[in-house]
């Protein structure tokens, strides 16, 4: 965890005491509505369906115990006891008001913590690997370059009205689990020619209307560059980014007029120019600095084995699965990373309670060196957790609800909002959500149907990530009434795909039973147990998918596969 | 006559824009000398449209408007001729603007008055000065004692920037 020193905390009350002293003007009519909005949008501030909405930033997702504690305090007094985890790894509050949001900000700046730039046609706030630092397959620990990444971003004076938002993910692993291809940027921290660190540059990658996947823009970018090469690809966006069309702003979409070649040779250009070499290059010095401002875990040294766990495991189904599910491989002997579950069925996903977050925190304090990291799929992390404390962990979170063993199985829905808070959606996310998962909670089912990602977005706007889940449903408008369109074969991670469009939309009604009957039909066409869902759909299409689901009259949905095989 | 900030000090001032009519006066040297707190302001493209030599001898008190949309590299022959350079903002976030200045400052060199023009508020000023502007024509009903105020809305700051080359992590380490 960055630890903030004085001149970083000077700058976040200064922050606090502007957006105060600029609500206050626009509360007394000095400041009109649409001057106010990108002033209140890069602190975090939208005005929604019902209520204004406070996205406050978890940069990179992480997040000590004090500050989840302050976030619960915060979610209590200034709105309804509880908050929303988004796939950007913010915490939504859904019912803050207006006059009271200063009082806010200087309360979480307290802790550290504010709503910079989590919206707003800005550098937004930067997201990472959930499991930075602790995965085993990691090539460079991502952490330092985030901090030196929020730090540059943080109030940068050329880039606070570009055309559109501007999302920056880095990873630094092999398998991607901040979905850099997914970002306007894109940096996948790699070693070069003698352990050198540097970063494959991607750029114009997006979901929304026009999903895109990213472009390498370069290959290998010496890591003192990072900065000055970012501000050269983020001067030719501000200056030739369309501006004429909010849904053709994107970077996407100027890479996409001009082709990746054109727009590297701009961006060359402008950093020769401007910027390379010059005082903006990192140091060294400064990477350590930052570097030193992190607290680091104090690990014991453990056996990598634990018997104790070994027999917890033998003895109690439960826990076992849960373990199979929720608990993640860590570089350090006898450690391990565990996921709390905020998809318990009934709950829309990524919603927490003020309880639960103090008692999420009480937990990384016991087992977990005080720190959380918040997922991209809207879960949270105890990244630092002795085996030998997996099961107390379980029993914990288990009381506090946070124990379903669903990471990566399909009810670890990932969803928007949607209609019940978002001003822009098209139909709501939760209750299809919740749909499904009551449709699939019998556990033996649901490992049967092994790994699967489900995304729902309420939008074009794609804030659920639909276009990259195995299965992606989104929210459209149909005559007036919500429907939903549902795709498969969409996949995060390396070499990430967009899914397709499998026919005309669904009544909200009808949807559980479309997921239904695509899992029937994997599970008739699988080739094997250990064929995932999107294994089969890439082996054989979306056809057969298609069919089966619109197949009228339907045959009786049946769960044993082999039985639908042979019909 | 609208309210400018220069160097963070409020004065009166305006320059008109120049149309082509007024072009023939201006070439005529009318507006050489003798003129306070009023000059005129030449859009680009009437700019390069005139003869080399016209430009060359230029003097007075003349600047060139850019708009969001205009090449600064247009002028980088002209740049030690100019006094003063306008960057109009049609709307305040457009943020076009701000890379230009930049361009204009860190890698075109220009040292003259960078002036910013048509929708300035208050509540952009501090990020104007950082990226390489030092004179603004406030929009009309703009209150100049909060716009001034709005210079020391931050202490401190994180980037290289025009104001600041040295990014504070090559000063924090002392
Ligand atoms: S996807 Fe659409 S409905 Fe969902 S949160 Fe984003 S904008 Fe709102």
């Amino acid at each position: 965890m960055y630890r903030y020193d004085a001149i970083d905390q000077r700058m976040l009350d200064e922050r606090v005491a502007q957006f105060r002293d600029q609500t206050q003007r626009f509360l007394a009519g000095l400041l009109s509505e649409d001057e106010f909005r990108p002033l209140r949008l890069q602190n975090g501030l939208y005005i929604q369906r019902y209520a204004p909405m406070l996205r406050i930033a978890v940069p990179y997702g992480m997040l000590a115990s004090e500050q989840l504690r302050k976030l619960a305090d915060v979610a209590r007094r200034y709105d309804r006891g509880y908050g929303h985890f988004s796939t950007r790894t913010n915490l939504q509050l859904n019912w803050p008001r207006l006059e009271q949001v200063p009082d806010i900000l200087a309360e979480l700046a307290s802790v550290q913590l504010h709503a910079i730039q989590t919206s707003g046609n800005c550098v937004r706030n930067i997201t990472a690997d959930h499991f930075a630092g602790v995965a085993p397959d990691e090539i460079v620990d991502p952490l330092v370059w985030c901090e030196l990444l929020r730090q540059w971003s943080a109030f940068h004076p050329e880039f606070a009205y570009l055309p559109r938002k501007f999302k920056i993910g880095v990873s630094g692993s092999p398998a991607d689990r901040a979905a850099v291809e997914i970002h306007d940027v894109g940096l996948q921290a790699v070693r070069g020619r003698g352990g050198a660190i540097g970063f494959r540059v991607l750029v114009g990658g997006g979901l929304g209307r026009t999903p895109i996947i990213g472009q390498i823009i370069r290959e290998f970018l010496p890591w003192p560059h990072l900065l000055t090469y970012l501000e050269a690809i983020l001067r030719v966006y501000n200056r030739y980014g369309r501006r004429d069309n909010i849904w053709r702003a994107r970077i996407k979409i100027l890479l996409k007029d001009r082709g990746i070649d054109a727009f590297r040779d701009e961006v060359e250009q402008d950093w020769t120019a401007c910027g390379r070499d010059g005082p903006a290059t990192l140091t060294a010095q400064e990477i350590e600095r930052v570097g030193a401002r992190f607290t680091l875990p104090d690990y014991r040294e453990l056996p990598a084995r634990c018997d104790t766990l070994e027999r917890q495991l033998a003895t109690s189904r439960a826990f076992a699965l849960w373990y199979e599910r929720n608990v993640h491989p860590h570089r350090v002997a006898g450690y391990a990373a565990v996921t709390l579950s905020l998809k318990r069925i009934g709950v829309p996903p990524g919603d927490v309670t003020s309880d639960q977050m103090e008692a999420i925190a009480a937990l990384a304090d016991r087992y977990s060196f005080g720190e959380l990291r918040v997922t991209h799929e809207q879960n949270l992390v105890l990244a630092n957790v002795e085996r030998s404390d997996l099961h107390a962990v379980w029993r914990e979170a288990h009381a506090a609800g946070l124990a379903t063993p669903n990471i990566g199985l399909l009810t670890n829905i990932i969803a928007c909002p949607g209609g019940d808070f978002c001003s822009l959606a098209n139909a709501r996310s939760i209750p299809i959500a919740q749909d499904i998962q009551r449709r699939f909670d019998d556990l033996d089912y649901l490992f049967d149907i092994g790994e699967l990602d489900l995304n729902i977005s309420g939008c074009m706007n794609s804030c659920g990530h639909h276009h990259i889940g195995h299965i992606g449903i989104l929210g459209v408008d149909k005559h007036g009434s919500e429907h939903y369109q549902v795709s498969i074969g969409g996949s995060q991670g390396p070499r990430a795909t967009l899914g397709k469009v499998i026919g005309p939309a669904f009544g909200a009604d009808e949807v559980a039973t479309a997921v239904e009957r695509l899992i029937d039909c994997y599970l008739a066409c699988r080739a094997s147990d250990a064929e995932r869902f999107i294994d089969t759909v890439r082996r054989i299409g979306i056809e057969p998918f298609k069919e089966y689901v619109y197949a009228s009259p339907h045959p009786t949905p049946t769960r044993d596969p082999r039985a639908l095989a042979s019909a | 006559m609208p309210h400018l900030i220069r160097h963070r000090h409020a004065t009166r001032e305006h320059w008109r824009l120049l149309d082509a009519a007024a072009l023939k006066d201006w070439r005529d040297g009318a507006f050489e000398s003798g003129i306070q707190h009023a000059g005129v302001l030449i859009p680009l493209a009437l700019w390069l449209e005139q003869p080399k030599e016209q430009r060359g001898a230029a003097r007075g008190a003349f600047g060139v408007v850019l708009q969001g949309d205009d090449e600064p590299g247009a002028l980088a022959a002209d740049l030690d001729r100019i006094a003063l350079i306008a960057i109009e903002f049609a709307r305040f976030n457009d943020g076009r603007g701000y890379s230009i200045a930049r361009l204009l400052r860190q890698r075109f060199g220009f040292r003259g008055e960078l002036r910013a023009i048509g929708d300035v508020l208050r509540d952009q000023l501090f990020y104007l000065q950082r990226v390489g502007f030092d004179a603004f024509e406030l929009r009309g009903d703009q209150d100049v004692a909060g716009a001034l105020r709005a210079f020391g809305d931050f202490s401190e700051t994180y980037q290289a920037a025009v104001d600041q080359p040295l990014p504070l992590f090559r000063r924090r380490i002392a």
